[in-house]
């Protein structure tokens, strides 16, 4: 009998952890085109607890752990590269408090997006949280970790992770740990006025301690949501389309996307501009404003706001954004795979062009676009490339292009989001040699022996 | 190539120019209208190139016929005029764009024309549409929408190829000689546009609203009267074929329907405001929506009834929001024979 499987099964149950061939086949993969690699175990923790016990286990068995969410990130993060436990914490659902005067809510780590959109829906229906275009079972925790973004990203503040208001972390060595106000005080509200200590967890794909709760920021949701998109024939001026854009404070969400199918939209782009408001007149009022701002642009007869059927428009608004999972199986074999390339608001144009000169050299379709992160101070750009499973070549020239990608985000001033390890790799050989010193030191600080989610973050993997 | 049936020895004669004088959009007074719609003929600069809207209305106002918004698109044209930007026109010419899949099909009649609208097709059903045969697609569009682009010569491109493949895959290999037009849009091209243009249109035209009230008249019994106060909408492609309105009031007639009389309807209707979007008229969009809407309202009609899907599109959401049902004219008579 497996000596560490019956330790595992002694604190998570039987039920919950699994050694089967079946199970470390579908764990090895996530849905992208990075290379399988199976892990010895996959285990569900219900408890904070439970994965302290874990994690004290892992480092007396020198075994390493991945931390999972969702499972969705597409770039390998969640793939075992060293084997070990995979740690999928989707029994951690809990929705354990809304405060609504504050404004936060703490989830348990393996709360889905979806499922606390739902929750406030229904039992806090004035508020609500932030979603990413991913599936709804994306969890808050996994989208935080890896510097996620979503709807509010440019209204609300900017990614996901700067909304995080505490954490509560088991550490690479088993303590666990409060971050933010609720370390003092029974209230989440934030990460100040304390040393802010959530950082060292945020951004870092699991490689220095597993988050257990999340404090989450909320926000209003007004009764009314609708939307105009400005169409463009020259990419250069996009930067200040969005500028002008953001500066009226009047939208919500600000997206952008490029795509040579259907035929009406091959050679232009669409900035889609999300609005809220409580009332018809706030609605046609912020419209008027939005619509002056780019008043120069559309009396040049140079670019214009595009009449969207109502139909049409649902679609565009809707949160979380559906259409790039339809994109996914544009190539019949339901894959798609993307850099997301975090980039300066005015590096919009490079990116566009780089996207372009890589579909076509590699001999791919592609979908590009984008959302404004804070009020105009960075821009999420991604160069979607969809794939078919069954077809090697496919995936090949889709791994080539992802490589190309990576290397052009960085030559135009840009950073890789979410990277997969060999896109990990380049940033680091970029990185300031001190600034990668002193994230070594901190993860050996924190993980002595070496097993939160290895090969992530490391020069030589 | 298809030049225009204009003749300016008309305007000449003209003593009242109505082209211009009874325009919603643009003021004059005679004086004023007559050297400007000069200008036009001659093909020199004017306002009216870059202030028309394009609301399709002087086609109706003019008394003889001689085409004076046709005229204007094509000066707009010949100047480079865009009323709407760029991006948006030529997106709009991709997306339009015939596909070239259409394949010889057997139909029977009555064929109804729908147009590039094939979200509309559920209409097409019933007792209304019994044994109907409809056609649809990019291949049999009629491309008249480019009026409010100025491009004239995207029509001119189009059109023949789009009449030769109605005639050629649909009506002529089934022996049907007539043609149910379900959009104004389409009948104004096949009456108006088309012989303006010099060119030939092989089928019989028949407008929708003249196919209901035949069909309804034959279904009389069945009618169950809806006693309804309706607002109606009139599309800007219905001022090509005005001598149809009176279908209205036949149709409404039938079925018990009250068409409540209001400031913005017949000769004085309203453009619903898609058009002044995509050229970027908030304001005046806003403003006739507004007026439009409410005058609808004040004058007690509980519908607002449709013709044109863009209308329809355009407006639903306002009309439902002032407490009142946006419906389809085709969907009224469904009702009203209890389908």
């Amino acid at each position: 009998m497996d000596r560490i499987f019956e330790r595992l099964a002694d604190i998570v149950g039987r039920d919950y952890v699994s050694n089967a061939a079946e199970e470390r086949f579908i764990y090895s993969r996530d849905g992208g085109v990075q290379m399988p690699h199976e892990p010895d175990y996959v285990v569900l923790p219900n408890t904070t607890e439970e994965v302290q016990k874990i994690i004290l286990l892992a480092n007396e068995e020198k075994i390493p752990v991945v931390p999972m969410g969702g499972g969705l990130v597409l770039s390998g993060l969640s793939i075992p590269l060293k084997g070990g436990i995979v740690l999928d914490m989707k029994r951690m659902n809990r929705i354990i408090e809304v405060n609504e005067k504050s404004h936060y809510a703490v989830v348990e780590a393996g709360t889905a997006l979806g499922m606390l959109s739902a929750y406030l829906n229904k039992h806090h229906p004035s508020l609500k949280n932030s979603l990413p275009d991913a599936p709804p079972v994306a969890t808050v925790a996994g989208n935080i970790m890896i510097h996620g973004s979503g709807h509010l990203s440019q209204s609300e503040g900017g990614f996901h992770s700067e909304m995080v208001t505490g954490l509560e972390v088991v550490l690479p060595t088993g303590k666990i740990v409060k971050l933010g106000s609720c370390s003092t005080v029974p209230y989440w509200f934030s990460r100040a006025p304390l040393p802010d200590l959530a950082g060292l967890f945020l951004g870092w794909n699991g490689t220095t301690g597993i988050i257990t709760k999340v404090g989450i920021k909320l926000f209003p949701r007004p009764l009314l949501n609708d939307g105009l998109m400005f169409m463009t024939e020259d990419v250069d001026t996009v930067p200040d389309i969005m500028f002008r854009i953001v500066n009226t404070e009047m939208c919500e969400d600000l997206t952008f996307f490029i795509t040579p199918k259907p035929a009406m939209f091959e050679g232009f782009q669409m900035t889609i501009i999300s609005i809220t408001a409580n009332s018809e007149k706030e609605m046609r009022l912020k419209k008027e404003i939005i619509r002056d701002a780019l008043r120069g642009y559309y009396e040049s007869k140079e670019a214009g706001f595009v009449p969207v059927p109502k139909e049409m428009k649902a679609f565009l608004l809707e949160a979380p954004q559906k259409n790039l999972s339809a994109f996914a199986d544009v190539r019949k074999g339901g894959g798609f795979e993307y850099v997301g390339a975090i980039i300066p608001v005015e590096k919009i144009p490079d990116a566009y062009r780089a996207g372009l000169d890589i579909a076509a050299k590699n001999g791919i379709t592609y979908s590009l676009g984008g959302r404004m992160i804070g009020r105009g101070h960075s821009f999420m750009f991604y160069f979607a490339y969809p794939f078919n499973r069954a077809d090697k070549e496919d995936m090949d020239r889709v791994r080539q292009a992802l490589d190309d990608t990576n290397h052009a985000a960085l030559k135009m001033g840009g950073i890789p989001w979410k990277a997969e390890v060999s896109g990990q790799q380049l940033i680091l050989k970029q990185m300031e040699p001190s600034t990668y010193e002193f994230m070594q030191d901190i993860r050996k600080l924190l993980d002595p022996n070496g097993i939160m989610n290895p090969g992530n973050w490391e020069v030589n993997p | 190539m298809n030049a225009l049936k204009f003749d300016p020895g008309i305007c000449a004669k003209c003593e009242t120019y109505d082209c211009l004088m009874k325009c919603q959009y643009m003021d004059f007074d005679l004086e004023s209208a007559r050297e400007e719609r000069w200008k036009l003929i001659r093909g020199e600069d004017t306002r009216i190139l870059n202030d028309c809207v394009t609301c399709y209305a002087c086609e109706e106002y003019c008394p003889y016929n001689n085409h004076p918004f046709y005229l204007i698109v094509e000066r707009q044209e010949e100047k480079g005029i865009h009323p709407v930007p760029k991006p948006i026109e030529k997106s709009q010419i991709k997306a339009m764009a015939p596909k070239g899949v259409i394949a010889p099909m057997k139909v029977k009649e009555p064929v109804i024309n729908m147009c590039y609208f094939p979200m509309m097709l559920g209409t097409i059903r019933g007792k209304l549409f019994e044994g109907a045969s409809a056609i649809v697609g990019s291949d049999i569009f009629c491309n008249l929408m480019y009026l409010h682009f100025a491009r004239n010569s995207v029509i001119k491109e189009r059109l023949p190829k789009m009449i030769e493949n109605i005639q050629k895959n649909y009506l002529e290999p089934s022996g049907v000689k007539e043609l149910i037009c379900y959009h104004d849009e389409c009948y104004g091209t096949y009456t108006s546009w088309a012989p303006a243009f010099g060119i030939e249109v092989p089928f019989k035209p028949i407008h929708l609203f003249e196919y209901l009230y035949n069909r309804l008249s034959e279904l009389k019994s069945e009618i169950k009267p809806l006693n309804l106060k309706v607002a109606y909408q009139r599309p800007c492609s219905n001022r090509l074929s005005p001598e149809i309105d009176h279908f209205v009031d036949d149709i409404f007639g039938l079925i018990g329907v009250e068409r409540v009389n209001r400031k913005y309807d017949h000769e004085n209707a309203l453009c619903c405001g898609g058009v002044f979007e995509a050229q970027q008229r908030f304001d005046l969009m806003e403003k006739n929506q507004t007026l439009n809407v409410d005058d609808m309202k004040e004058n007690g009609a509980t519908h607002c009834v449709f013709n044109c899907p863009f209308c329809f599109w355009t407006l639903s959401d306002l009309v439902s929001q002032k407490g009142m049902t946006p419906i389809m004219m085709s969907d009224l008579c469904h009702q009203a024979l209890g389908e």
